[in-house]
């Protein structure tokens, strides 16, 4: 038995801005802070490089009209509307349709390879909810191409360091394989951070002025999903016990095409790339299914024939988009309805086929990735047969409850941007819409903590005794022998979000996953791990999944308040997407309770749109979203 | 369908002390080694260290030598082995242990740093880029690279020679050195430091690291034979590699392809007011 006796030391440092998370929106924010001259140290659970933004397949959203030029930031803002159902945060949505298109042209000069169209611009692809083709991509590993790209960026602001000071680190470090488990505080202000290095068990504090929370999501809290271990939902933790707020909770993506089959790679993402380039699904029957799937608010903007629909890959200014290409809640939700109805494949999927739609060529050359995938991991060889697909947990649309243009959350210090904050996406997220959401949020992340540092009058201190309860915390499960084990308890976690609060929702069943949660809550601090503090993944679980269990608590309530299903919230007793509900977000917070902190779930009014960008729509679309007494002083109020 | 395993797991710690643990354990059909420590983690040894990511091949986290070959354990699937045979997974060897499967590969954030980033033209703006597909593809192929460090950890340069690891970047960073090289819009020289800095010399065209890459990237085809083609040229003679240069210059300037060209031409607009270089004040 490993050594783990005795108080342990804990080694301090101090920063400017700790960003926690190193993928895409951690490393954006990092690059920002420190070009804005702030001493950055990045901590990353994972290897440097290694982030969950590798997955990402298809692309990165921005209109840079290279494909269509009649693509432009106002086309990509209504998209990005429509697909989150007119819940999401306008600002934050207006933003990130402006300046997408600058993030993705600056990893350029950062040294990305993007692929070409003919006149040697990036190329741009089609994908669900976007009007144009307007994914940047690297064939189907954008994530990758992207997550490298900025690693070395980093590498290269550490080279001017070196050149500078003699030493890579000085203004920029990475400490990865390292976990955060505790925020610290002065006052109402962010002081710095708590964690310890995973490959060693060494406890280190931080201290620092402004934390950059970049956390990614919660997917590890369901049992079929398309996340890494990592994806635990540390920030959206963090972030709540140190007083800020989470928002839209119950919106949580069910991508539509994951594997099924094998069972143990099933829920490993399928690109939505392959619909993009032609694919369509069909049911066992070998009908495409989807034309039967189109809602109303929907019926305008897709096409009605299969004709129609294979014409409009190339000639989109004629035709319409073929269903295959509806947002992914919607592709999602009628997935799981064919196979409900016992129109599904052998393994509980339906069938994405490009094959009989698109040469051998073409299809080793812009999915090469979901190639390899097929044949390595199910022996299936994509270009000569379907693919069985079928939803897998993919995103989680709520977070931290951030400023859209500063990421500031209500703790002053403490900043949030990707996939951990709230709001941008609403109630769904298009594909693409992520990896610009990243760079865009994370740029105005690390612009945010500079400006705040730099208007900060006096350091926050981080006291000993908040030192020693963020140690003891670690300590406990080392203390505790044995009664509990994580592994075990992580699968009933799991089974009980994919049962009971998955894509399709009951209240009876959410009733019964709060009771379970209640029990989990119960039963996590009992959880002993064997084992030394060195590379220990019995105790890493142990400590994360204090985590996976409060923001899965966070959904489960969300979900049951939310009585309409919109987006990623789907309700079997109230089948209809509801206007009254489209003014309310429902938020999280911690409140003390009889044993300890305890989720609490309150309302609070979503902020009209500017009337600018109200106006960007026809009255007639918002019709299908707003109450009556929301739409005047619409431009047709006004004869416009 | 399933069937019962035998397993040896090397256990060990930093201190290079460590044995082989055998393991029975239960394997179900379509899985890979990956799937089967995890169950030995669940089940039979809670704090057996493994690292891990996406499970998907495409982060390479999870490299061991499985039966002595370096693999990832994701991709590599069960049913590639005889139900008798003893599955034996043990640590990279080239790089130090942490614990049991898990390996210190800092030696390689080392060697990244050591080469000079991407220098683009000065008078470039961003959104000023033009490249041809075709120019894009070669360097693309070596972007694939995920870093699992496979071919670093088979590279007999370093695999058997520690003393070498000061001079010898190894076939990765090699790799992007070649990758910078041929950057349409790279504007630094590398030829002279790839042999003098990064240590090309040490590489004598094995293949070792070709065999072992799991994104099938041919690294000593592709990367290191012409990037040793071209520190030869270079020094008989330099003025081949400023016409090569030039010439694919022109040939882009043909295809209306250069960013040049395309000063003239004010770029896509999409209407934002933001400059692209800057988001400005952020403070609403």
């Amino acid at each position: 038995m490993a050594d783990t006796s005795g108080t342990p030391d804990v080694v301090h440092h101090t920063y400017d801005v700790l960003v926690i998370g190193a993928g895409g929106a951690g490393l954006r924010a990092a690059i920002e802070a420190r070009m804005r001259g702030k001493r950055v140290a990045i901590l990353s659970k994972s290897l440097f490089g290694k982030a969950h933004t590798v997955m990402a397949e298809g692309g990165i959203a921005a209109s840079m009209g290279n494909a269509n030029p009649r693509d432009n930031w106002e086309v990509h803002y209504r998209d990005t509307m429509r697909g989150g159902k007119f819940l999401n945060n306008w600002r934050m949505a207006e933003l990130h349709a402006k300046e997408a298109p600058q993030r993705v042209w600056e990893l350029e000069t950062y040294g990305a390879l993007f692929d070409r169209t003919p006149e040697g611009k990036i190329s741009q692809r089609n994908f669900g909810g976007h009007q144009f083709p307007r994914l940047a991509h690297v064939g189907d590993r954008t994530g990758l191409e992207l997550i490298r790209t900025l690693q070395q960026k980093i590498v290269s602001l550490q080279q001017e360091d070196h050149a500078r000071t003699g030493d890579h680190e000085s203004d920029l470090k990475v400490f990865h394989e390292f976990t955060v488990t505790e925020l610290f505080k002065d006052g109402d202000r962010i002081a710095g951070a708590f964690g310890y290095r995973r490959p060693t068990g060494e406890y280190l504090c931080f201290h620092a002025p402004a934390v950059v929370l970049a956390t990614g999501g919660i997917g590890k809290s369901f049992k079929v999903t398309s996340n890494s271990w990592e994806y635990t939902g540390d920030g959206h933790a963090l972030a709540l016990r140190a007083g800020a707020r989470l928002i839209n909770m119950e919106f949580v993506q069910f991508h539509p095409t994951g594997m099924v089959w094998p069972p143990s790679v099933k829920g490993i993402l399928v690109t939505e790339s392959v619909r993009g380039d032609g694919g369509v699904l069909k049911n066992s029957e070998g009908e495409r299914f989807m034309f039967r799937y189109v809602p109303d608010v929907f019926r305008e903007q897709y096409a009605t024939s299969e004709d129609e629909g294979d014409r409009w890959y190339t000639d989109a200014d004629n035709n319409r988009r073929p269903p295959e290409l509806l947002p992914r809640d919607e592709v999602a939700r009628a997935i799981n309805n064919e196979v409900k109805e016992g129109r599904g494949s052998p393994a509980g999927g339906v069938y994405l086929d490009i094959a009989s739609r698109r040469s051998t060529e073409f299809i080793r050359k812009r999915l090469p990735s979901m190639y390899h995938q097929f044949k390595e991991l199910a022996d299936v060889d994509i270009t000569a047969e379907p693919m069985e697909v079928g939803p897998t947990c993919h995103y989680v649309m709520g977070g931290v409850e951030v400023d859209p243009d500063t990421a500031a959350t209500v703790v002053p210090g403490l900043f949030a941007a990707g996939e951990v904050a709230g709001g941008m996406h609403g109630s769904n997220r298009l594909g693409g819409n992520s990896l610009s959401d990243l760079l865009v949020f994370g740029c105005r992340a690390g612009a945010g903590a500079a400006e705040y540092l730099d208007g900060l009058t006096g350091a926050p201190a981080v006291t000993d005794a908040a030192v020693d309860a963020a140690l003891a915390e670690s300590e406990k499960p080392f203390a505790v022998r044995g009664e509990e084990n994580a592994y075990t308890l992580h699968q009933e976690l799991q089974q009980t979000m994919n049962d009971l609060v998955g894509i399709i929702r009951r209240a009876d069943e959410m009733e019964m996953a709060l009771k379970r949660l209640a029990e989990l809550r119960d039963r996590i601090p009992r959880v002993g791990v064997s084992g030394g503090r060195a590379y220990n993944p019995g105790w890493h679980l142990a400590m994360d999944l204090r985590n996976m269990l409060m923001v899965s608590q966070c959904i489960a309530m969300a979900a049951l308040e939310r009585q309409e299903s919109r987006g990623g919230h789907t309700r079997d007793d109230y089948p209809a997407m509801d206007e009254n509900w489209r003014r309310e977000l429902l938020n999280c917070s911690l409140v003390d309770g009889p044993d300890g902190p305890q989720v609490e779930l309150n309302h609070q009014p979503q902020p009209a749109m500017r009337p600018d960008l109200f106006d960007l729509f026809e009255l007639d679309e918002l019709k299908k979203y707003y109450t009556g007494d929301e739409l005047g002083g619409h431009r047709a109020d006004r004869g416009m | 369908m399933g069937y019962r395993a035998k397993f040896e797991v090397w256990r060990g710690d930093a201190s290079g002390e460590g044995a082989l643990q055998p393991f029975e354990v239960d394997v179900n059909e379509g899985e890979v080694v990956l799937d089967i420590v995890h169950r030995l983690q669940a089940t039979q040894a809670g704090d057996l260290a493994v690292r891990w990511n996406c499970k998907a091949g495409k982060c390479g986290s999870c490299s061991a030598e499985i039966n002595g070959r370096p693999r990832l354990m994701c991709m590599t699937r069960m049913s590639t082995f005889d139900e008798q045979e003893t599955v034996t997974i043990t640590p990279l060897r080239t790089f130090p242990v942490i614990r049991d499967l898990v390996t210190d590969v800092d030696f390689n954030y080392v060697k990244a740093r050591e080469i000079p980033s991407f220098a683009p033209p000065e008078d470039l703006a961003p959104g000023e880029y033009r490249m041809s597909q075709v120019d894009v593809e070669r360097p693309q192929e070596f972007r694939k690279c995920i870093e699992c460090y496979l071919c670093q950890n088979t590279c007999h340069a370093v695999r058997d020679h520690e003393e070498n690891k000061e001079e010898f970047a190894g076939p990765r960073y090699l790799m992007r050195v070649s990758e910078l090289d041929m950057h349409p819009l790279d504007v630094r020289d590398r030829k002279d430091a790839a042999q003098d800095d990064h240590g090309l010399g040490y590489c004598n065209i094995t293949k070792c690291c070709t065999e072992v890459c799991p994104e099938h990237i041919k690294i000593t085809d592709n990367a290191l034979i012409p990037m040793k083609e071209r520190v030869v040229d270079t020094k008989y003679d330099p003025l081949v590699w400023l016409g090569r240069k030039i010439f694919k210059r022109e040939d882009l300037e043909a295809k209306h392809a250069t960013g040049r060209r395309s000063l003239d031409d004010a770029g896509p607009d999409n209407g934002s007011p933001l400059p692209a270089d800057s988001i400005g004040p952020v403070g609403g």
